[in-house]
């Protein structure tokens, strides 16, 4: 509503030009159309391509799980299809959200400090450092990720290096290990942390920190009363946009792990794509959708407050 | 007061330079402990970068800060015992206004910051807004939450940077008041930046006029605004009739001078120059008008003109007068005159008693009107 009513406030105001030729009631009608219309397309969209596909997600969760490809499914409201897949894949949903929970602290303590120098401290490279962080998303997803196969393979300069150093044992190894997925979902979602967390940071007002300053804070302390707390809605957003895409994703298991890190993306992709299971495959869906919105809901409830600090 | 040694806040020599552009040009200056320091001056004139030196948020490029024996030039602000009102308020809009009073408090690890709050804001009248944010606050309410967040940590100095510049008039006067009253009750050395010559007399003890990095003149309020010590300050503080004039000689305690082909003299205590080019200032409200030269009474000097504008502004009417030279004149006349205000186009003539006149330094070549000066001797004089 709060929308319709901000949509309808601004197309209002542009509509008292008084030079237009059109009559106070058509002028009226308009302003009560005018919201509407602009929010078609896009309702349009979503409905088409999300909100029906996201129907056809949970009725396919539901099918007889005994239907196959050849011979069609039917719909026999099987609700038993989700304890039993939550029972089978229940080590691939923990591995997905502890993965994905490590790969997003990594991901603040990265992130944090770069957004913060690019928003405060690097003023006129700011915009030059920007397009570095988003540069790599102009190369694709999969080749970024075969990218660091190459760099974490046993032969590679960073194995060679820890080894020498001692951090890897002589036949230690990064590659098909839980550090190369972490790694690699860190690397690959960072800028989904760094963008919304340099959007908070740029706004920083400097003349509080002056003022924390004056006021006997030390540096350190004006950071965590008052820079920390006033970005939190930017570090709630990084956070969030980080780790939804991360839990799921399935790219970073298969090229940089083995089985025995798969996530639940992998399990998803290998029942729609190689088992064929449709219903197994949606209810996982359905099921990694839901657990983590519940997530996000706890997540937002406690940021919300100023407990979290 | 304060736990630490008190003294007088001390500047001195001290230069701050932005690339090629000094904004601080050695500025040396002693403020009493427990006075109340109005920094006067037009923006870009260098007073908030002075404030902010002995705040510590801008550093000197020369010079140094001391309060009492103690040098500070080179401590970090959070180190100082000095407190800063910015004009911003700059309230940390993430804690409500207890949090936001007691944060001095908090980060010098003091006990009792409830009592102590709750004692400063019924200081500044604001009991009860514990809770809530800033955001919901008024401008002025806000504007006392920044005072009493600076004053509860009862600091050596406190400094103002344009507090009430975002008031509207008359919640400006009031809290004019209020800031001198609480001023004079916790007794701590304010220094007021401000660009509003009214505020800065009310306020202040002490007036420092600044321009161009400079300090023009400083002194109590009064004693500037009644002798000026330069041109600029005739006119910042106040307006001023400024008469181009070259000093001629000295008779007794007076000085001699002509302007425009007219003859005048000004007390010798009264003139900042004794020789070469001056200028001849009076006062709008120290210069009366009558009909004609006749009226004016003995011992007064006059200029005859002709009345172009007049203003009606309540307690008095401000007219413009054209002398026959055609340099405009400002005059003030009370409104608790009898008879009506004078028309435009009148014939009047403008008249001042010399001890109320004063004499400021003149460049050579600087007149305040390019009109050329007739000999019409009789539009002028003194009357003996």
């Amino acid at each position: 509503m709060s929308v319709l009513a901000h949509v309808g406030g601004v197309v209002g105001g542009g509509s008292e030009a008084p030079q237009h030729p059109v009559t106070p009631a058509s002028a009226s009608r308009w302003r009560r159309l005018m919201p509407y219309l602009l929010l078609l397309p896009g309702g349009l969209w979503l409905t088409l391509f999300f909100a029906v596909p996201a129907v056809q997600l949970v009725a396919t969760s539901l099918y007889d799980p005994n239907g196959s490809l050849a011979t069609g499914y039917a719909m026999t409201w099987s609700w038993e299809n989700y304890p039993k897949a939550l029972q089978a894949y229940v080590t691939h949903f923990g591995r997905s959200f502890l993965y994905a929970g490590l790969a997003t602290v990594l991901a603040v303590l990265l992130g944090y400090p770069l957004a913060y120098a690019i928003a405060q401290k690097a003023g006129r490279w700011k915009n030059l450092l920007l397009v570095c962080v988003v540069a790599p998303m102009f190369t694709s997803f999969l080749v970024r990720t075969l990218a660091w196969k190459t760099i974490l393979s046993d032969n590679g300069w960073v194995v060679g290096l820890l080894r020498e150093l001692h951090v890897l044992d002589a036949d230690g190894r990064l590659l098909a290990t839980p550090v190369a997925v972490v790694l690699g979902l860190t690397y690959n979602f960072l800028p989904f942390m760094v963008l919304p967390l340099y959007a908070n940071l740029e706004r920083l007002d400097g003349r509080l920190l002056e003022a924390a300053s004056d006021l006997y804070a030390t540096p350190l302390r004006a950071f965590t009363k008052v820079t920390l707390p006033l970005s939190l809605p930017g570090l709630v957003a990084g956070t969030l946009l980080f780790f939804i895409p991360a839990a799921g994703d399935y790219i970073n298991a298969r090229l940089l792990g083995t089985p025995n890190e798969y996530m639940i993306g992998n399990v998803i992709d290998s029942a729609f794509l190689v088992r064929l299971d449709y219903p197994q495959g949606a209810a996982l869906s359905v099921l990694l959708m839901v657990a983590v919105l519940a997530m996000v809901f706890v997540y937002l409830r406690r940021a919300g407050t100023e407990e979290v600090l | 007061m304060s736990n630490a040694p008190a003294g007088d806040l001390c500047l001195a020599n001290l230069t701050k330079r932005f690339g090629s552009f000094t904004a601080v040009d050695d500025l040396s200056l002693t403020i009493p402990q427990g006075s109340f320091f109005a920094l006067l001056g037009a923006s870009g004139c260098g007073k908030t970068t002075t404030l902010r030196m002995v705040a510590g948020l801008e550093e000197p490029t020369a010079g140094q800060v001391l309060l009492g024996d103690r040098d500070i030039t080179r401590l970090r602000p959070y180190q100082r015992p000095v407190n800063t009102v910015f004009q911003s308020y700059a309230l940390f809009p993430h804690l409500d206004i207890f949090e936001n009073v007691a944060f001095g408090l908090r980060r010098r690890g003091v006990r009792d910051v409830a009592g102590q709050v709750r004692q400063m804001l019924s200081l500044v009248q604001l009991d009860g807004f514990e809770r809530r944010r800033p955001a919901q606050l008024s401008g002025g309410q806000q504007q006392r939450v920044a005072l009493a967040r600076a004053l509860i940590n009862r600091p050596q100095v406190l400094l103002l940077d344009e507090p009430l510049g975002a008031l509207d008039l008359k919640l400006r006067r009031q809290m004019q008041i209020e800031l001198k009253r609480i001023q004079t009750e916790v007794g701590i050395t304010f220094v007021h930046v401000t660009h509003d010559q009214e505020e800065a007399m009310t306020m202040a003890d002490t007036v420092a006029v600044m321009n161009a990095g400079r300090i023009e003149q400083l002194g109590a309020p009064a004693e500037i605004y009644e002798f000026p010590a330069s041109a600029f300050v005739a006119n910042f503080l106040g307006q001023s009739n400024l008469l181009s004039a070259e000093v001629t000689g000295k008779s007794g305690e007076d000085v001699l001078v002509e302007a425009y082909g007219a003859r005048f003299c000004v007390p010798a205590s009264r003139a900042r120059c004794m020789q070469g080019s001056v200028y001849l200032g009076v006062r709008p409200e120290k210069v009366r008008l009558a009909a004609s030269s006749d009226e004016v009474p003995g011992g007064h000097q006059w200029v005859a003109g002709v009345v172009t504008d007049s203003s009606y502004l309540g307690v008095s009417t401000q007219y413009l007068v054209r002398t026959s030279w055609g340099i405009e004149m400002s005059v003030f006349a009370p409104n608790s005159q009898a008879g009506g205000p004078l028309p435009v186009g009148a014939d009047v003539v403008v008249h001042w008693l010399p001890e109320h006149a004063f004499l400021l330094a003149r460049e050579r070549g600087k007149e305040e009107s390019p009109a050329p000066a007739r000999d019409r001797v009789d539009t002028a004089g003194v009357v003996s």
